[in-house]
């Protein structure tokens, strides 16, 4: 009996190669990133620190301090709801461009008759365009978006909710698109051979298949944007956040401290709504 | 209903699914193929159902060349043959009726496709298919509750709602046991005779097409072998479809040599 009679194993160069270059990466960022940790807790960076810390103790919870964040409070959760709404709205229709089983490849397209060989191409503008437009409301950082939309339409919670749409507008789409592509095709094949038009092949194939997941990703995303929603405050975008901002610019630390206690509470309030909203749908 | 002349087909990767295929099946017949697995069977109903087009060749319907068609036309075509796979390629998240009342979504407007998702439509209509196929009770069940045989039955009545002129089933039975195999085979031959209905059927297992159809094609490689009346089947004929031992044991045999064989799923 041979010793080698099983098929030769062939080594696998290119994850070898994309291994060693995430290694690479991660040195180099390493240095470029100036990534010294020990600064703060030697020298100046400590005592800068400690002054800061000593600030925030005890933390303002005056009931005048607290009614008068009642408001800001409410306004971030409802710039998050608002700036997901959004997102849905231009992510979801996007998305359906944007997801190749729906617009040019697979089960959907094959007896398609491509009388111009570049038919076939043609059919894929909408797709690359749409990526595009997904690409960029995604590279544009929220922040950035919230600044110019403060420009735009002046201070308050408007621009935040138009920087979280935007911004997770150009996230979700890119998620629904690829939780459509991920669909069993086989069901989509099934009903298309019963002479069904694309649109309820839609809503029978794809959405059922495709609703927990697109579900759980946009209340994963909710969360995250009331995350956002106190940052942007900052930008001059409303809410918590520039409640924050203004204690901060004051040495208020106590009152900050406060703060960043609320939005610790709604954060943690809001994963574990959307993780009940979650299991309710599993 | 069918001509097919000089059909080829030759996916992207270079391989050659089916190669020179001539066929004609008659309104009302009854056809089985039996292969080996990649012979190219699922690819000839998949061009018979017009879910692919051929590289090459003619493909007639009803009397009328297949080309270049598409959007309205070709779902007008599509209704007219109602499909049944393998893995029954059902929604396991919607409730049976859904699945069922799918068989209408051809005849449907999209608006009254989404109002029967919230209120389901024509209810009446997919309890009699399910009543049938023998599992009425399921009705309103969520469809990954049912075993794989009742999700077959499932998608049968999903085609009994879709009503076309010709029924395609791409091995119907190899994900099930034998005997139910074999109940769903009748069912299928009893449903489409009594409707006047063509049925082709693709089958793993030849005993099964020999016993049950008038007609049986021989497809290897892309190719049809030969195309006859079971009476006329030879044993040399089975051997050449197939040649290798595995596939080939207890080819010749009756239902008992069959039933000694260890049964596989073919997934």
């Amino acid at each position: 009996m041979s010793a080698r009679s099983w098929p030769a194993s062939r080594p696998r160069r290119l994850g070898l190669f994309l291994l060693l270059l995430f290694l690479l990466s991660l040195v180099v960022s390493y240095r470029a990133a100036e990534v010294r940790p020990f600064q703060l807790f030697f020298g100046e960076g400590r005592d800068n620190l400690l002054v800061f810390v000593r600030g925030m103790f005890p933390p303002d919870f005056s009931p005048d301090f607290l009614r008068f964040i009642l408001r800001p409070t409410l306004e971030t959760i409802q710039i998050s709801v608002m700036g997901t709404a959004l997102a849905i709205l231009i992510g979801f229709p996007l998305s359906l461009l944007a997801a190749s089983n729906l617009t040019f490849r697979g089960v959907l397209h094959e007896a398609e008759t491509g009388r111009h060989p570049w038919s076939r191409a043609l059919r894929a503008v909408p797709y690359f365009l749409a990526r595009a437009i997904l690409n960029f409301f995604r590279a544009v950082p929220e922040f950035v978006w919230a600044l110019l939309f403060v420009r735009a339409v002046g201070l308050g919670p408007l621009p935040g909710v138009l920087a979280i749409g935007v911004g997770y507008g150009g996230i979700l789409g890119k998620i629904y698109a690829e939780i459509f592509e991920g669909v069993d095709p086989r069901p989509i094949e099934a009903f298309q051979s019963t002479g069904a038009s694309r649109p309820s092949i839609f809503l029978y194939g794809f959405l059922p298949q495709a609703f927990p997941n697109l579900l759980s990703y946009s209340l994963y995303r909710w969360e995250c944007a009331i995350r956002a929603a106190a940052i942007l405050g900052f930008v001059g975008a409303g809410g918590i956040g520039q409640q924050i901002e203004l204690s901060l610019r004051m040495f208020n630390h106590q009152e900050v401290v406060t703060l960043i206690l609320v939005l610790l509470l709604l954060i943690s309030g809001v994963e574990q709504l959307s993780a009940f909203l979650r299991r309710q749908i599993a | 209903m069918f001509l097919l002349q000089g059909v080829d087909k030759k996916f992207r990767r270079g391989e050659v699914a089916l190669h020179g295929v001539d066929l004609s099946i008659g309104p009302g017949e009854r056809v089985a193929f039996i292969g080996p697995s990649g012979a190219g069977k699922t690819t000839l109903f998949r061009i018979l159902n017009f879910s692919l087009r051929p590289s090459q060749g003619k493909v007639f319907f009803e009397g009328s060349l297949v080309d270049g068609i598409g959007g309205r036309r070709l779902r007008r075509l599509r209704r007219k043959i109602g499909t049944i796979y393998q893995h029954h390629n059902l929604v396991p998240r919607l409730r049976v009726v859904h699945n069922v009342l799918a068989g209408r979504l051809g005849a449907w407007s999209t608006p009254r496709a989404l109002l029967s998702l919230v209120r389901p439509a024509e209810v009446d209509l997919a309890y009699s298919a399910l009543l049938q196929v023998g599992i009425p009770q399921k009705l309103f069940a969520r469809t990954d509750e049912l075993s794989g045989g009742q999700q077959q039955r499932v998608a049968i009545a999903r085609v009994l709602l879709q009503d076309p002129a010709c029924i395609l089933a791409d091995e119907p039975v190899s994900s099930v046991d034998p005997s139910l195999a074999k109940r769903i085979v009748r069912l299928l031959i009893d449903l489409s005779s009594k409707q006047a209905k063509t049925l082709a059927m693709n089958l793993h297992n030849v005993d099964l097409a020999l016993a049950h159809f008038p007609r049986v094609i021989g497809l290897k490689d892309g190719q049809i072998l030969f195309d006859k009346e079971p009476q006329s089947i030879t044993p040399e004929d089975l051997k050449a479809l197939f040649p290798t031992p595995t596939e080939g044991a207890g080819i010749l045999s009756t239902e008992q040599a069959y039933l000694e064989r260890p049964f596989v799923a073919r997934i």
